[in-house]
């Protein structure tokens, strides 16, 4: 991959502008945006928070067999589907996935055989409606589900990441929530006395997010809608980060505004260009709506989905074998056809 | 002139949406609906999704909320706990509108989008309440679109996913959620509404062609009839800005 390579030719100037590491792509990858710069800066050159590390081994590291793991914390775009499948390659069981709304990777991972609990408000294709690993899974007992609103799930993160036990809210009363998911309880208000929705924290083992860029360090960038994935990773024992691009840590600084969480709270940086795809990278590439369309054939029965699984997953080594899958036209095929860049601003003193 | 089925509910859903109106939306026939409402009938009303992306450009129909089609020219870009509050926030929240589907609906107005059968041994499990039980909780008013099936109109649902008038009157009061609720459900072959008082389920309208007993007939509870009338059909002006400005590529409206 290209981490191994990149830091040694493909280092910008330290005293390049700021934007050089996102509109100069150099790289030899066949999905492109992925140059890899090194930490020249003088302030964070620092080896002990070096936290580069390869897909492979933060997969190996941080996600256990029977661990909770959150991902897919911003509806459809930025989902971490390049780690969703490296969790499948090394046959990971009995995990517990959490998130609001996942596109079709929760699926995916289901139907691998690699989960025993799901929580969370929605599980499915979203353009197409069912996720059919899930219904299988469900409608036979395998899995079990602990339902949730977007809201509920949202709280239980929230709360987590905030260090207590619950957050109070207007919602799901009446609702069939409070027979199913334990977690979510009445009770009356101390102050105004009323009555209030109870949603009790979820502090996952390891929350994995894709973002736009990082340092090496974990001080990450991200813009486009922001889902949950601040609370999702400030409640996670572990972060993992896969990213677009590596950037020195001084492209972070110059806009601390876009930073969700704060570098020192990340297990493992790993760089991982279109690893995002099938879903969109705001700043990066396009929704691939075909492959969801293709998705939805594919997974239909349990024999169909073997096969898409040996050929998108068990035959692939990693992200570059699966953008080399895809093909170039494909790939070129989910550019960005319109630039728009944002302004920037001051932040002297 | 000639129009779809599904031209007509999302014009019909379009007229419900007034000027002031904050349009909470999700992907589909909904942000078709309110994009249709801002270009005819309502331009200061303001689309805003789940994503918490408010007032996006929308310059061509995005195919899921979190596209970077709906970040594009959007006036805010926030985060799902943001979006969530704008509807439980007592002063926005009393601007909302919500448009809402589901895979039961009963009389009520309560929908379940969770299970059919058992919910601890289903014999159908749907991908689950997404935000939709919140949007129900929080919203002054929402729209439901539904297909008239009879399996879809249940006298008890299987799971109670998103709460709308509960048991009835006082429903929503007695269990603690704010006032409103579901307004109108918008079907393939009517419109149907809620009594003030009763907030029952009635019918309200039914579109061209369409008998009212063909629509009782398609569903299991009985509805009070007398007030329906004829739903107007879709004006050639509604037609031309829904398929020249809205949806110039059919991505939603689908084949004539």
């Amino acid at each position: 991959m290209d981490y191994n390579t990149a830091p040694d030719n493909a280092a910008p100037e330290e005293n390049a502008p700021t934007n050089t590491a996102s509109t100069e792509r150099t790289s030899n990858s066949i999905a492109s945006g992925s140059i890899v710069s090194v930490n020249s800066a003088s302030s964070d050159n620092s080896e002990s928070t070096d936290k580069l590390m390869s897909l492979t081994d933060a997969i190996d590291k941080f996600v256990q067999d029977g661990a909770s793991v959150a991902m897919c914390t911003c509806y459809e775009s930025l989902i971490p589907f390049a780690a969703g499948h490296e969790i499948i390659r090394q046959k990971k069981k009995n995990l517990t996935l959490i998130c609001p709304i996942s596109d079709i990777l929760f699926d995916q991972i289901i139907g691998a055989g690699c989960v025993s609990k799901v929580r969370a408000a929605w599980v499915g294709n979203v353009i197409t409606g069912s996720g059919y690993n899930f219904r299988r899974a469900v409608e036979k007992g395998s899995i079990s589900v602990e339902d949730h609103s977007n809201f509920t799930i949202s709280l239980a993160l929230k709360a987590g990441s905030m260090g207590i036990p619950f957050m109070p809210s207007r919602t799901a009363l009446g609702s069939d929530l409070f027979k199913t998911n334990s977690g979510i309880k009445k009770f009356n208000c101390p102050i105004t006395d009323d009555r209030l929705t109870a949603v009790k924290a979820i502090n996952p083992d390891v929350t994995i997010v894709h973002l736009q860029r990082s340092d090496r360090h974990g001080n990450a960038h991200m813009w486009g809608n922001t889902g949950i994935t601040k609370e999702a990773a400030l409640s996670a024992e572990n972060i993992i980060l896969t990213v677009e691009e590596i950037v020195p840590t001084r492209v972070i600084k110059s806009d601390p505004g876009r930073v969700l969480f704060p570098g020192f709270r990340v297990s493992a940086v790993v760089h991982v260009p279109f690893g995002g795809h099938p879903s969109p990278v705001p700043g990066f590439y396009n929704r691939d709506h075909d492959f969801f369309l293709e998705y939805r054939e594919d997974s239909k029965t349990v024999s169909v989905y073997r096969n898409w699984l040996e050929k998108w997953i068990y035959s692939v080594k990693d992200r570059d074998q699966y953008c080399n899958l895809l093909g170039k036209n494909r790939i070129d095929s989910l550019k960005l056809l319109k630039s728009v860049k944002s302004e920037t601003v001051e932040y002297g003193y | 002139m000639k129009y779809t089925s599904r031209e007509m509910m999302t014009i019909v859903a379009a007229r419900q949406i007034r000027n002031g109106d904050i349009v909470f939306c999700g992907t589909g026939i909904s942000m078709l609906a309110a994009m249709a409402a801002k270009n005819i009938n309502a331009p200061e009303s303001v689309i805003f999704f789940e994503t918490g992306a408010i007032d996006a450009q929308l310059d061509e129909i995005p195919m899921a909320v979190a596209d970077s089609r709906v970040m594009f020219g959007a006036s805010l870009n926030g985060g799902l706990l943001d979006a969530f509050a704008t509807m439980q926030n007592r002063i926005t929240g009393k601007k909302v509108i919500g448009i809402l589907g589901a895979a039961q609906i009963d009389r009520f107005g309560n929908i379940n989008s969770t299970v059919i059968g058992d919910y601890f041994n289903p014999d159908v499990r749907f991908s689950g309440s997404g935000g939709a039980c919140d949007v129900a909780s929080f919203v002054p008013r929402s729209i439901i679109f539904m297909q008239h099936e009879k399996r879809k109109f249940v006298n008890k649902l299987d799971y109670l996913t998103s709460p709308g008038h509960l048991d009835g009157a006082d429903g929503r009061k007695n269990a603690g959620l704010a006032p409103g609720g579901p307004e109108v459900i918008i079907t393939d072959m009517a419109v149907m509404r809620f009594h003030d008082t009763t907030k029952q389920m009635y019918l309200h309208g039914y579109y061209p062609g369409v008998k009212k007993e063909k629509i009782l007939e398609n569903m299991e509870f009985e509805v009070d009839v007398s007030m329906a009338e004829e739903v107007r059909p879709p004006s050639l002006e509604e037609l031309k800005i829904l398929r020249e400005k809205c949806d110039p590529q059919r991505l939603i409206l689908g084949k004539i």
